[in-house]
């Protein structure tokens, strides 16, 4: 039998994703990664009637995951690594953008915490009185919500602002 | 810090993809962080190699953004869109449109940030135009009923991919 092909990637990896949205298919296709095996085999260890797994099969081959051998007796599914690799990697690079970036956010986000504190402090010393001192950071952002996103200019800075 | 550094991936409906992610700092600084130009470019930029070159911001509704990143290796890649919706700080609803696009149309991003105890959970979802756009962009065992975690199907992938070759 002929895999389907990659015409459109993203349909691809649809049926890839949703072939593997079943335990028994994860299950057979384990099996396979060591080892092409016919229907009996792979019916073996499931409490399932070979018409049943004859049915994920079906979907597994749909899906191009994979393919069936020459032996017409037996006919031993084979496991095929291309979709299953592009899924992975596609995957991974679409997490990758995002933990890669959100990990560069945490840094970034503590460094500012730090220069505000800094600021905060020396603020609250300078305005003697004229700001009730916050001290707990809670209080502090109840402060900084009160500011306008779009009308900070510069020299203006409150408690949380960095300075250019 | 538990809970902290764990990117979430789910599908709301058929025609969204959210991520979900909690930072450990108040909402006004996390809303800076993806807002201004200057702090977008320090973060926004996936692995290494990636560069956030372009980075225009006209906050409003009814604004236009747009975002270049260039790789080491040449590559570029670019997207941009208008606000539709800003309320700092706490919501941005914005159109999402790649150069190369491969979404079928434009996408509207929403970003919602709630915070609890001075720390901030960040959630951005997505709609896409139609499901199979969405599907194309993050095919989720998820939208099958799948629950399964995310780390554990990478491992599975990674594993069977592995042996398959």
């Amino acid at each position: 039998m002929k895999l389907i092909g990659y015409v459109d990637k993203a349909a691809g990896l649809d049926a890839t994703f949703a072939a593997l949205a079943d335990p028994t298919r994860r299950a057979i296709l384990a099996r396979l990664a060591s080892g092409a095996a016919s229907v009996m085999e792979l019916a073996e260890p499931f409490e399932m009637s070979q018409p049943a797994i004859s049915k994920h099969l079906k979907v597994l081959e749909r899906a191009g995951l994979i393919s069936r051998g020459t032996d017409a007796q037996r006919r031993p599914r084979k496991l095929e690594a291309k979709p299953l690799a592009e899924a992975t990697e596609w995957l991974e690079r679409y997490r990758e953008f995002w933990e890669a970036s959100f990990g560069r956010l945490d840094s970034l986000l503590s460094e500012l915490k730090l220069s505000e504190l800094k600021k905060t402090g020396l603020k609250s010393a300078a305005q003697n009185g004229a700001v009730i001192k916050n001290s707990s950071p809670k209080s502090r952002t109840i402060q900084m919500k009160t500011i306008k996103h779009n009308n900070r200019k510069p020299g203006h800075a409150g408690p949380g602002r960095q300075k250019k | 810090m538990q809970n902290f550094g764990k990117l979430e991936i789910t599908t709301p409906s058929d025609r969204e993809i959210a991520f979900t992610r909690s930072l450990d700092a108040p909402r006004q600084l996390v809303f800076d962080a993806w807002t201004k130009p200057e702090l977008l470019k320090r973060w926004l930029y996936g692995p290494n190699g990636w560069s956030l070159v372009t980075c225009e911001v006209d906050l409003r509704a009814g604004g236009r953004y747009r975002y270049v990143w260039h790789h080491t290796n040449g590559n570029e890649m670019g997207m941009g869109g208008v606000y539709r919706e800003v309320v700092p700080p706490e919501r941005i609803v914005n159109t999402q449109l790649f150069d190369q696009d491969w979404t079928e149309g434009e996408a509207v991003g929403t970003l919602v940030l709630t915070e609890k105890d001075s720390k901030t959970t960040s959630v951005n979802t997505v709609l896409y135009a139609t499901k199979q756009a969405r599907d194309g962009a993050l095919s989720t065992p998820m939208a099958d009923g799948m629950e399964m975690g995310y780390v554990r199907m990478d491992e599975m992938f990674a594993s069977l991919a592995k042996e398959a070759r």
